[in-house]
């Protein structure tokens, strides 16, 4: 099988997808001529032309908004945010008519688009450009939010979010491009809403998604060494979540640990610790936990940055607290 | 030649049908909001009703699209939707146009091409510049008539949309009606230029100002602008000047103007306006006009009827189009 990178992963699900379908157009800052500020649309323009790879002034409120009304009469655009840090500017589109237009009209329209672009921490940015933004989005009904954490997983969830009718917020890491990873070579679909154990385990549940999912795995290998045998649930997508995968791992191992980056508070994690402890609660040997960012902005200097983040050590004490080892 | 000549009877008749309707209809929802059957915001367009009749009175919906903010009442029926189906909106009923769950902020209707009411201020222009879009990218041959107050346009919503709009020639036409008011804030206090038609002008959209009480001029610019689009898509921007005879809603008692004020717009009021002209054209007799009326209040009556008829959504309906089936 090819191994190809992240944003290969995704630059070919939306090749695919815009050969199998007229109606799909791309439209973004950089998206056409500079091939994508991250070069995830590397090559679209060239293929595809002006119609349909189209580079935007930077006005994320227009250019989003404008994507809504395209997808509202029948086109289905992926809107590029070059991070989601400028999602912000467009955050009333996203919000006002993306996400309610359907629910507003009694169901005479679709909204099939993908907004799409790196989220969360990079590196050495500060405050204003690292930041974990799935948490605003995944409050608002009406919205899906997806969250990849392989080139596998990124392309088939990339497609199956271009052909969906509604509203999908797809979120990369910026870190993540570079990412290699098994992808096939015949067409495959990954559903939203299928959780993906990535490592089966028995002791411990370690449930994340996203990029974070990758110190998620390095930390089960850590705890593997000290003879502790962790579950990796992927969650893959947020909303819909896929709640009884994480239901039946905690059945089998009592006890578990969330880990994402973004901030605790009223977090898409804390939200499904309360899940879990509500749904799951006889099942459980030990409080649920939880590995998150620091409730901080994001510091420049690079050690606090780090500190900022879930990192395997702070995992693995995470899991060794819920199966009481600590101390 | 006067304008009522130039277009005829069926044309005029029509226009001030719409106007009738628009200002009959939204009467009694004044009424029916005063006596408790219908709840939130209720933005009236009594005075404003030229700018939406002869504005869409120009349109074929067949492929052409309109999209508008919260004031949506008269361009919806404007459009053609169903009086009774916008009532029952407005009391939030299962009939209503958008199954009682938009309310008088959101009056949709797929089929007519009406991308409803939106409730955030200039929320709606970004929107209807991507209906313009997909115009031009299925190489289609509509327009699309693009709503907002004077309270709007200052947002960066517009001037992102009017630069795109621009870039790519899209074929949607930018509509402000400046009814003088947001809320109660006088326009020329909170707006650098006060002649608002040259906001237009920093993307090279040329913009053009209407006398929004007279609906044959506004029809007859819209014309003339569509059938340019169609030709040649393009953007084009108006400010249509008009005025609100209520408050800016129905819990505004409108302190911040004077009852001259009000008066003097009274005297220019768009339907008698209309009326006069066909009269001195003899397109239409005082009786003709006068069965016109009741045919209309009767219309009102019915939506009336039909919306105090009609069931409450089913608890069931809560979770119901929140996402579209796959
Ligand atoms: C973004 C936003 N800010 C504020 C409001 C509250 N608000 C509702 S209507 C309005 C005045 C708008 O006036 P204008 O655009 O001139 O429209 P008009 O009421 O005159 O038709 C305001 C401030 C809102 N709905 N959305």
């Amino acid at each position: 099988m090819p191994v190809i990178t992240f944003r290969e992963a995704l630059r070919q699900a939306m090749d695919e997808e815009m050969a199998r379908d007229d109606r799909v157009f791309l439209l973004g800052e950089e998206v056409a001529q500079y091939n994508g500020a991250y070069k995830v649309t590397q090559g679209l323009w060239e293929k595809y032309g002006d119609k349909r790879v189209v580079d935007t002034p930077i006005t994320e409120e227009g250019f989003t908004g404008l994507g809504v009304g395209a997808a509202m009469v029948g086109l289905r655009p992926i809107v590029e945010w070059m991070t989601l840090n400028f999602a912000l500017m467009a955050y009333d589109q996203v919000v006002s008519n993306a996400a309610k237009t359907r629910y507003m009209s009694g169901g005479q329209f679709k909204l099939p688009m993908v907004m799409r672009g790196p989220n969360g921490p990079a590196e050495y940015l500060a405050a204003q450009h690292s930041q974990a933004l799935q948490s605003i989005f995944a409050h608002i009904p009406g919205l899906k939010v997806v969250s990849p954490s392989t080139p596998y997983d990124a392309k088939g969830l990339l497609k199956t979010s271009i052909r969906d009718d509604n509203p999908v917020i797809f979120l990369e890491g910026e870190l993540m491009y570079a990412w290699k990873g098994e992808v096939p070579e015949e067409e495959y679909l990954i559903p939203l809403g299928k959780a993906d154990v990535k490592r089966e385990g028995s002791d411990v549940s370690l449930v994340s998604y996203g990029k974070p999912m990758r110190v998620t795995l390095e930390a089960a290998e850590k705890l593997e060494k000290e003879g502790i045998n962790a579950e990796v649930i992927d969650l893959r997508s947020i909303k819909p979540l896929d709640e009884e995968a994480v239901y039946a791992s905690v059945r089998k191992t009592h006890c578990c640990v969330i880990v994402e980056e973004s901030w605790p508070f009223a977090s898409v994690g804390s939200h499904l610790g309360w899940l879990i402890s509500r749904n799951a609660f006889d099942y459980l040997d030990a409080p649920v936990e939880m590995v998150a960012s620091e409730e901080v902005p994001m510091p420049y200097n690079h050690k606090l940055e780090l500190a900022v983040q879930p990192q395997v050590p702070k995992i693995v004490a995470a899991a060794k607290k819920v199966l009481y080892l600590d101390n | 030649m006067s304008l009522v000549k130039k277009y005829g009877k069926e044309t005029t008749l029509s226009l001030l049908q719409s106007m009738l309707l628009m200002r009959r209809f939204e009467e009694k929802a004044g009424q029916m909001y005063g006596l408790r059957k219908i709840g939130g915001f209720c933005h009236l367009y009594i005075g404003q009703e030229a700018v939406a009749a002869g504005t869409i009175g120009a349109l074929d919906l067949k492929s052409d699209y309109i999209i508008g903010g919260y004031r949506d009442h008269g361009h919806a029926l404007a459009v053609g939707m169903d009086p009774k189906a916008i009532m029952a909106e407005l009391y939030g009923k299962a009939t209503g146009c958008s199954k009682g769950k938009g309310g008088s902020m959101h009056m949709y209707s797929a089929e007519k091409h009406m991308l409803g009411g939106n409730g955030i201020v200039g929320s709606q222009i970004p929107v209807g510049t991507g209906v313009a879009w997909k115009i031009k990218y299925m190489e289609e041959n509509g327009v699309v008539l693009c709503y907002f107050g004077d309270g709007a346009i200052h947002q960066g919503a517009f001037h992102e949309s009017l630069n795109l709009a621009k870039i790519h020639d899209l074929p949607i036409i930018y509509i402000v009606e400046n009814n003088q008011y947001g809320m109660g804030t006088d326009f020329k206090r909170v707006s650098a230029v006060h002649d608002l038609a040259q906001m237009g002008y920093a993307y090279d959209i040329p913009g053009k100002q209407l006398n929004g009480m007279q609906v044959m001029e506004v029809y007859d610019e819209f014309v003339n602008a569509v059938k340019s689009i169609r030709e040649k898509p393009h953007p084009l921007f108006y400010e249509i000047k008009t005025y609100r005879y209520r408050g800016h809603s129905m819990s505004d008692p409108a302190k911040y103007r004077t009852p001259e004020e009000l008066e003097e717009y009274k005297q220019q009021d768009p339907i008698s306006i209309l009326l006069k002209q066909m009269q001195e054209e003899k397109l239409i007799t005082e009786k003709e006009y006068k069965k016109m009326d009741n045919d209309i209040k009767a219309i009102c009556d019915e939506a009336v009827d039909f919306a105090e008829k009609s069931p409450e959504p089913e608890l069931s309906a809560l979770y119901e189009d929140v996402f579209a089936e796959a």
